[in-house]
């Protein structure tokens, strides 16, 4: 049963997270209306939100310790909130600020906070297998932490899943796959991509074990992911745990989803995970004021982070040169000013 | 296959974006021959991300634009399947960038097979996929990645960089008994969310007809310095030419435009006439394009060549924050400063 503090602590993720996206948007559009320039704005590149998924993230990461590592696709924020991943450097990152997470090299893609052991990736199941390396890791040193690989429905198809899946079958490895099925794979719809409903039934061909949670209730989410994390903890190798969560907004910020009947669209904003966590609060004798009392502490914590994050200098030209390796090397990365000088017979 | 000579983009006062012009090509050869397909992510109710298959959906239904699980080993393994069995399917991989993903299917099988059989098997297929940066998508959705695949023998690599060009190499690209990679460069294609430069939108003729591969394109002439380039950094050289002539710099500028087969004699020619050479490439500086080039100059106008400099992405992962990549990326103005650099 879930206690209240972690109840609470759930929610706060989640109406953290759900916030944080509001404001992501608001921000990532500044600048990109009326006519919508991807170079334009506060924000490059892509921007991939997760509106609709938290309740997948606090429920499992519930359960996680710092040294537990997480790896998340490409719609990263909400794993990375619940995960505890530092908000205000993610937000500088985001906004490609020297005092990101990776300096601004990364982007929203692309995070890494390596004191929690939270990574992701922009390539859609390639998280996975890390997942699978660290949990060899953590049965190698004969340690307790376990690695969670957040994946998407559209993603389970993908080779680098399923051979994950027998690797880390065969060695009863401390890995939890968790599948969060919106229903859609950027276009396509989950029955035009296969003809398996429930995604974690991947599992049964390679003899793992495997749950499906069939609506975006955070408590259920959260009694799931503990007895799969607690098999992985306790020796008892890897578990598929499919969560059913909704996409609130395009697959991507730009996209107008010409695509999506309009019934799926509603049908996603009325099966709110979060107004079904603040039923639970309820029941378990929070008041309307404690639950705005959360909500507006989350709200003012995100507000921080962008403001914070927004102040932060844009890094240094020179700094795309670093960091391609560990050490430097001589004469690497070969550098254009170089080739001209060289060009020049000048010296460097 | 003959070709009647075709009237050029000028002929025409019908101007099409890339995008257009690729589509248009492939409805054609679709009209023309049942066994043409298109399979890839999102390519039929999207009509591709970058707009390559837009419109296509409404004419040729579902089962000749097919979209496809997110597998791309599965589907490009697929494709080289249906090819062998002579249908000429078009894939799509939706990002260059995504290419590990199934690189066996394409350098391995798509690509050797016809080899391996000892020519008794072809693959004709045409893999389509989206290239470059600008954008600040960094590092795994901004590659070009020219030289990866031109590297591996056995597949035709093309890469447009005007309308005109696009319809003309994908009517090539399709009837090609070989495969072929098609790749485009997204800043080109008219998307209404990623403008173009000046230059990709041109006239485009109604009726069907071939850019043969391995014919570079000299887009400007110019006796000084020449210019090899390819894709997004056709226009940049020019612009970079154009600001140049106004300090009597006059440059060639050489679209490549295909780079298996490589027209090596086209830039061997002008190498001998102006002494100077540049290569602009998108792709990473070394083990690349550039080198290449620079190298197949010296094999055959080492007397010639005065000087030689090439303009590319450094050897770092494409960086996300905006001065970041501004910095890496080439720009007119670095092209500009490698001609002078050379010329002067």
């Amino acid at each position: 049963m879930v206690g209240d503090n972690t109840l609470q602590r759930m929610y706060e993720e989640m109406v953290t997270a759900r916030h944080y996206e509001e404001r992501l948007q608001e921000e990532y559009l500044e600048g990109k209306q009326p006519a919508f320039d991807i170079s334009a704005g506060p924000i490059p590149g892509e921007l991939h939100l997760a509106a609709g998924h938290e309740a997948s993230a606090a429920g499992v990461c519930a359960h996680l310790r710092d040294d537990d590592t997480v790896t998340a696709p490409h719609r990263p924020h909400h794993v990375a909130i619940s995960k505890g991943v530092d908000l205000e450097r993610m937000t500088a990152e985001i906004f490609g600020r020297e005092t990101g997470l990776s300096k601004g090299k990364g982007g929203h893609m692309h995070l890494y906070d390596p004191d929690v052991n939270f990574a992701c990736s922009g390539i859609i199941a390639q998280g996975v297998p890390p997942a699978v390396g660290a949990a060899l890791a953590a049965k190698k040193r004969n340690t307790d932490d376990v690695a969670v690989a957040f994946l998407g429905e559209g993603a389970i198809d993908q080779g680098a899943f399923l051979e994950s899946l027998n690797l880390a079958g065969v060695h009863d490895l401390p890995v939890v796959f968790v599948v969060e099925d919106n229903d859609w794979a950027i276009s396509m719809p989950k029955e035009r991509v296969t003809d398996v409903a429930d995604g974690s039934q991947r599992a049964d061909g390679f003899d793992v074990h495997r749950e499906r949670v069939d609506v975006d209730d955070a408590v259920a989410i959260y009694e799931a992911a503990g007895e799969a994390v607690g098999r992985a903890r306790d020796g008892n190798g890897p578990t598929v745990l499919e969560v059913q969560v909704h996409r609130r907004m395009g697959h991507f910020m730009g996209d107008p989803e010409a695509y999506r009947p309009d019934e799926d669209v509603e049908l996603a904003r009325e099966r709110d995970s979060i107004e079904r966590m603040e039923g639970h609060l309820e029941e378990h004798g929070f008041t309307g004021d404690d639950i705005a009392e959360i909500r507006e502490r989350a709200h003012e914590r995100v507000e921080e982070a962008i403001e914070w994050a927004k102040d932060q200098p844009q890094p240094d030209p020179e700094e795309a040169y670093e960091d391609v390796f560990t050490d430097e090397l001589e004469n690497w990365p070969e550098r254009r000013d170089r080739e001209l000088a060289a060009a020049d017979g000048g010296e460097e | 296959m003959a070709q009647v000579e075709e009237p050029g983009p000028e002929a025409t006062d019908r101007e099409l974006t890339m995008s257009r012009a690729m589509v248009e090509a492939i409805a054609t050869e679709m009209r023309e021959d049942e066994e043409v397909f298109v399979m890839g992510e999102d390519v039929a109710d999207y009509g591709g991300i970058f707009d390559s298959t837009e419109g296509l959906l409404e004419e040729f239904g579902y089962d000749r634009i097919m979209d496809v699980p997110i597998s791309e080993t599965s589907f490009i393994g697929a494709g080289v399947g249906a090819a062998m069995q002579g249908m000429r399917p078009i894939v799509e991989l939706m990002f260059a960038d995504f290419f590990g993903v199934a690189m066996d299917q394409i350098y391995n099988n798509m690509a050797k097979n016809a080899y391996m059989s000892g020519g008794s098997v072809s693959v004709p297929m045409v893999l389509m996929t989206a290239v470059g940066g600008t954008y600040n998508d960094a590092a795994q959705h901004s590659q070009t990645l020219y030289g990866t695949f031109a590297h591996l023998p056995g597949m035709k690599v093309v890469v447009p960089s005007t309308a005109y060009d696009a319809k003309g190499l994908m009517h090539a690209a399709i009837r090609d008994d070989d495969p072929v990679v098609y790749m485009f460069h997204k800043r080109l294609m008219g998307l209404a969310w990623m403008p173009a430069p000046e230059g990709p939108k041109t006239g485009v003729p109604e009726d069907d007809y071939e850019i043969p591969f391995g014919e570079a394109d000299v887009k400007r002439e110019g006796d000084d310095v020449t210019v090899v380039t390819l894709g997004l950094h056709v226009h940049r050289a020019l612009e970079a030419a154009a600001n140049l002539a106004d300090d009597g710099i006059e440059t060639e500028v050489i679209d490549l435009r295909t780079l298996v087969p490589l027209d090596t004699e086209t830039v061997l020619e002008s190498v001998r006439k102006t002494g100077n050479l540049v290569v602009v490439d998108e792709d990473y500086h070394s083990y690349g394009v550039s080198g290449e080039l620079i190298a197949r100059a010296t094999e055959g106008a080492l007397d010639d060549l005065e000087a030689v400099s090439r303009v590319t992405m450094p050897d770092t992962p494409i960086p996300y924050a905006r001065p970041l990549e501004n910095e890496v990326l080439p720009d007119a103005d670095d092209i500009a400063a490698a001609i002078r650099s050379v010329g002067e």
